[in-house]
């Protein structure tokens, strides 16, 4: 039987679909499907920039508005992914200016991004609306400066978390007086100072702007006048908190946040003075969003703020909190869905607040709605892991940090293996998943016979042996990324899980007993997969076979060798052409 | 906190005479258990690359004091040469003390800045924002290096009477 739809119905079912997923799922039904679904995907996303390359995807989709790219491993934040090593956008952005002159979007996280690379940004494509670098490298002012120059239509402009190399604040001005149409600016991870005479008139002449966060240098004195002209702000980030304690300043202040009745969103508070922060008691209830992390309050001051945050949704705080003020969170937050808890002072052993356990269960237990948590503490228990699973089957993402390296149970030195074991079984929706303390192959058993949903998981100084990555290999049926560290894990469970690794987006392993042989054994038999071995050891050539290497980083790709490696990368098992090698 | 007792010891590594317990700071050193023998306060830890797994920007961005370099100038009674010291590098007010003492040789400076003793032959005075002539020591360090325009050292003598008076018409 044959039948056919008009491409004009297919192309209009598939405006419909939005996700990625689903799309791909579309695309495989058949070659009609494939051919029609390629050719209207406005927007793209890819997981890790090596897994393809850009001619393969222009060469599928040529009609492309957004674009979507990851670089670096996620390991990079914490300095684990040597400088050099790769994820540079270059390539890509020129051959998006190549193909793509009506590309809208460009968001990038953690890939190097150079001045030559915005300047190409600013001026092939003429409608670009949004740029956000998040965990980015590799630019200069200078490349703002012609983004801020050249992008006539741009609406977002996001650095987040980025690192500039800030050669002077003047590249703000550089914004025309005819630019209008900005709806989002974070410049929070900028140092220099801006100038904030063209700040202001930025924000005067941006009617649609809804976001703001700004950088440090901001002083508080000036705020007022900035929220007065943007008093539709619904996104707002503060400059460093702090002035000379005056009453006027304080006035204005206060009724500079009471006009913004749409605000929802408050970060920034860098170097908080505590005198000024009830100024922005009268928004306090409308705040979905707050993020006092970089705020060196005491619990007292922070309970009072966060006591009229009946709304709050996602809170992001040091561990000043406490356990005190995490039982206010409880009480008072009952639509909190995301609890991050940053560490105050995370290279002492020694406790100087008074965050335990207990804060983390007390919320748990309050908030019937939370659903991600990022918490890091100095103690914990397997009581208390079990206790939050109970109370919060619902989690979908738990990420815990014990500072101290292989930290037992500190009720019954015994290891938390039961404890995250409770949190796999109980939370059945469980995506994503970190894991600090004293763990064995047990943890990984539950984690492999429980973890159904989970989709990445981070660990650390833990497990016994290779069966603890084999539980998880041959168990996670859902596993995209896996990264390891510091864990006696070798090449037994690596080699029988070979096939596993084409299911899943990439591996990291640093640390372990992974050795050289196995890693060239691996590149071998699996062409879909690059080994990625990355070791800075002279004279490696002279390592025996077994000898375990410093890092290896696996992850499937459709586009063969990379060509843009730096000396202490070497990709295991083929040569240039893909074929096997001795290395 | 920590496995005491439950012979989880002997799956320890440590450092240290073999035998010896008593009171020891434990410092986190990422799988390696180090004693650290007796000591009041803070030990920082050995540091193992990237742990606990705090980003590197939230590192940088709390260490409590903008990352950007502010150079003041500064100047002491009776000599010539300006100086210019780096606010950013400094972490409070007694380092401050410090590297004005490398730069000038006024010692009990750091002091002078903490209490207000009269002990020291100088004071340390700042040009803040507004253009007033303060006395250096009074608010939040944060605060000081926010509003710190120029440096100065002055021998207390020349000061008038008690105290400061008459210093705003410097």
């Amino acid at each position: 039987m044959t039948y056919s739809f008009p491409e004009e119905v297919l192309e209009h079912v598939f405006s419909f679909l939005t996700s990625q997923n689903d799309r791909n799922a579309a695309s495989l039904v058949c070659r009609t499907w494939y051919e029609m679904e390629r050719w209207c995907r406005k927007r793209i996303f890819v997981g890790n920039c090596y897994a393809v390359n850009p001619r393969v995807l222009i060469r599928r989709f040529p009609e492309v508005k957004a674009v979507e790219l990851k670089g670096k491993p996620h390991f990079a934040d914490f300095n684990l992914v040597p400088e050099g090593w790769g994820g540079f956008v270059y390539p890509w952005i020129v051959e998006f200016a190549r193909v793509y002159p009506w590309l809208e979007e460009i968001r990038l996280k953690r890939m190097v991004v150079t001045d030559e690379c915005l300047e190409i940004v600013s001026k092939a494509f003429r409608n670009f609306k949004v740029l956000i670098l998040s965990s980015c490298e590799g630019f200069s002012t200078d490349g703002l400066a012609a983004v801020a120059a050249n992008c006539r239509n741009l609406r977002v402009l996001d650095l987040r978390e980025c690192e500039v190399e800030e050669l002077s604040g003047h590249w703000l001005s550089h914004f025309p007086d005819s630019f209008t149409s900005l709806e989002s600016l974070n410049i929070a991870c900028l140092s220099l100072e801006v100038s904030f005479s063209a700040l202001e008139r930025l924000v005067s002449r941006s009617p649609n702007l809804k976001t703001l966060r700004l950088n440090r240098t901001v002083p508080l004195e000036k705020i007022s006048k900035l929220l007065q002209r943007a008093p539709q702000l619904a996104d707002f980030g503060t400059g460093a908190y702090s002035a000379e304690i005056r009453p006027d300043v304080y006035s204005s202040l206060q009724e500079a946040f009471s006009g913004c009745k749409k605000l929802k969103s408050l970060s920034g508070f860098w170097d908080v003075v505590p005198a000024y922060l009830p100024a922005v008691f009268p928004v306090c209830s409308q705040l979905t969003y707050l993020n006092l992390s970089y705020a060196t309050t005491q619990s007292p001051d922070l309970i009072k703020v966060i006591s009229q945050c009946h709304n709050l949704q996602r809170l992001v705080v040091l561990d000043y909190i406490e356990d005190m003020g995490l039982d206010t969170v409880a009480v008072t937050c009952k639509d909190l869905r995301e609890l991050v808890v940053f560490p105050s002072d995370p290279f002492v052993a020694d406790a100087n607040v008074l965050l335990t356990e207990e804060g983390l269960v007390s919320v748990s237990q309050g908030c019937s709605k939370l659903q991600s948590v990022l918490y890091f503490c100095r103690q914990m228990s397997n009581s208390a892991l079990i206790s939050i699973s109970k109370n919060r089957p619902n989690l979908t993402c738990f990420r815990l940090c014990i500072l101290e390296p292989r930290a037992p149970d500190y009720l019954t030195f015994e290891p938390l293996d039961v404890g995250f074991g409770s949190i796999v079984e109980n939370c059945k929706e469980l995506t994503r998943l970190s894991m600090s303390g004293l763990l064995t192959d047990r943890v990984f058993e539950y984690i492999g016979k429980h973890a159904k949903k989970l989709d990445m998981l981070s660990v650390a100084f833990a497990g016994d042996s290779d069966l603890g990555l084999h539980h998880v290999l041959s168990g996670c049926e859902s596993l995209r990324k896996l990264e390891i560290r510091d864990c006696p894990f070798g090449d037994k469970a690596l080699l029988a899980n070979a096939s596993k690794l084409l299911t899943m987006r990439s591996l990291w392993m640093s640390s372990c007993f992974v050795s050289f042989g196995a890693c060239k054994l691996l590149g071998q038999k699996m062409p879909g997969l690059n080994v990625e071995v990355i070791d800075e050891r002279e004279n490696l050539n002279l390592l025996p076979e077994n000898a375990p290497v410093e890092k290896v980083y696996i992850y499937r790709t459709v586009s063969g060798q990379r060509l843009d490696m730096p000396d202490f990368v070497r990709i295991m098992g083929k040569d240039k052409n893909g074929v096997y090698n001795l290395l | 906190m920590g496995p005491q007792g439950l012979g989880l010891e002997i799956t320890e590594l440590r450092l240290g005479l073999p035998g010896g317990s008593g009171e020891k700071k434990r410092v986190v050193s990422g799988g390696r258990e180090a004693d650290v023998c007796g000591g009041e306060g803070k030990k920082d830890m050995d540091m193992v690359v990237g742990w606990p797994p705090v980003c590197l920007y939230r590192q940088k961005k709390s260490m409590g004091e903008a990352t950007r370099k502010m150079y003041v100038k500064v100047s002491m009674d009776g000599a010539p040469i300006l100086r210019k010291v780096d606010l950013s590098c400094l972490k409070g007010y007694s380092e401050l003390g410090m590297a004005l003492e490398n730069l000038f040789g006024c010692y009990g400076i750091g002091e002078a800045m903490k209490a207000e003793s009269e002990s020291c032959e100088y004071i340390a005075i700042y040009e803040d924002k507004d253009g007033d002539w303060m006395l250096v020591g009074d608010v939040p360090w944060l605060m000081f290096i926010e509003t710190c325009k120029r440096l100065r050292i002055k021998r207390r003598s020349y000061s008038n009477g008690v105290g400061l008076h008459g210093i705003n018409n410097y």
